[in-house]
């Protein structure tokens, strides 16, 4: 997405979102994963997680990726800042 | 002389599989080429009304299948183009009048005395895909450049794969060069980069596609016609030769690279 896109001016160049668009759907398409099925699996591995490390739960993000023939799940899990942690630990 | 078998195929309705059937016949037969094209779609049959010849049917496909008639008797000759020729489906039968095994062993008598058997499959991934991709040696995944068409020909890429019949190779139709020029439409490399398969024809939306379909004359027989010329292509493609793809907009022409380059730029 360019600048003038960000701003508004010329709504054009659809083409774009609609590639995006694509590459995701087929992502999730291809390897049988469906969006709501994923938000799923991110619920249940935040419980599993959380019953042993404090992680920032709002913060957690599953994505699915392809390289080549490799799908890949990828989960960025951000751990609570340290000070919290010490607190409920202690 | 052993006949190739194509199967024209979509998932999506409505891209251009008949119009593509019909149109690569004409280009395959307009070279001597011997061609039987057959109508797949049973119980929607519309092959007939595209190639222009609804007023000569007598016995269809299935009754070939169910003994009532020879296959020869079924094929109704274009008296325009001699060695083309059409196997009408079924209009008031559906899809399981016919088996996957039906389609490989009638498709088998015809690989003597043609050289080409082409299939128009039916849209959706049910039994009449099945049926049209059975006998196929090669499939022709057919899209337009839009989410839902790609989205579909990447889920039928899949399950030709999974079915031994690959690689298939793709067909963009209804391409717009003025679109895909002003970022408005998804061009070949779009389609190309998402989809991973190789390109057998770009055809462009064309207005001559709609008055010669109402005319019930294939537009590939329009001379001056820019999609008949391109399934013209296509059919040399399919007999392996070499013919260049004409830009539309998505290629390397000047204004496309142009039109690239300053995308590039305003990026970031």
């Amino acid at each position: 997405m360019n600048f003038f896109q960000k701003v508004g001016f010329g709504r054009s160049r659809s083409a774009e979102s609609a590639k995006e668009r694509l590459q995701l759907v087929l992502i999730h398409d291809r390897a049988g994963i469906s969006p709501g099925k994923l938000e799923t699996l991110k619920d249940d591995l935040i419980n599993v997680i959380s019953r042993h490390i404090e992680i920032e739960t709002e913060a957690v993000e599953i994505t699915l990726t392809k390289e080549r023939d490799q799908h890949r799940l990828v989960a960025d899990i951000p751990l609570a800042p340290i000070r919290k942690r010490r607190h409920t630990t202690s | 002389m052993s006949a190739k078998i194509v199967t024209i195929t979509s998932g999506k309705g409505g891209v251009g599989k008949t119009t593509a059937t019909a149109n690569i016949g004409v280009g395959l037969a307009s070279t001597g080429e011997r061609v039987v094209c057959i109508d797949a779609d049973i119980g929607l049959r519309n092959l007939d009304v595209i190639m222009g010849l609804e007023n000569r049917i007598v016995y269809d496909f299935v009754d070939v299948v169910e003994g009532r008639c020879k296959l020869r008797q079924a094929m109704i000759r274009d008296k325009r183009l001699d060695t083309l020729f059409l196997i009408p489906a079924a209009q008031t039968r559906d899809k399981t009048a016919v088996s996957p095994q039906d389609m490989v062993r009638l498709t088998n008598e015809l690989r003597q005395e043609y050289d080409w058997v082409l299939i128009d499959s039916p849209a959706g991934i049910e039994r009449g895909f099945r049926n049209a991709i059975a006998p196929a040696d090669q499939v022709l995944i057919i899209t337009n450049p839009e989410v839902s068409a790609v989205r579909d020909a990447d889920r039928i890429i899949g399950l030709i794969e999974a079915e031994e019949k690959g690689p298939g190779k793709l067909i963009l139709n209804r391409v717009k060069p003025e679109m895909v020029r002003r970022g408005d439409m998804l061009g070949t490399e779009d389609v190309l980069d998402v989809l991973a398969i190789e390109l057998i024809g770009i055809v462009p939306e064309d207005e001559s596609v709609i008055v010669a379909t109402n005319q019930g004359i294939p537009v590939a027989m329009e001379p001056n016609s820019k999609a008949g010329r391109a399934f013209h292509d296509i059919a040399r493609r399919l007999k392996g030769e070499d013919v260049p793809f004409a830009d539309l907009g998505g290629g390397d022409g000047f204004f496309g690279r142009i039109s690239r380059m300053m995308r590039a730029g305003g990026e970031s």
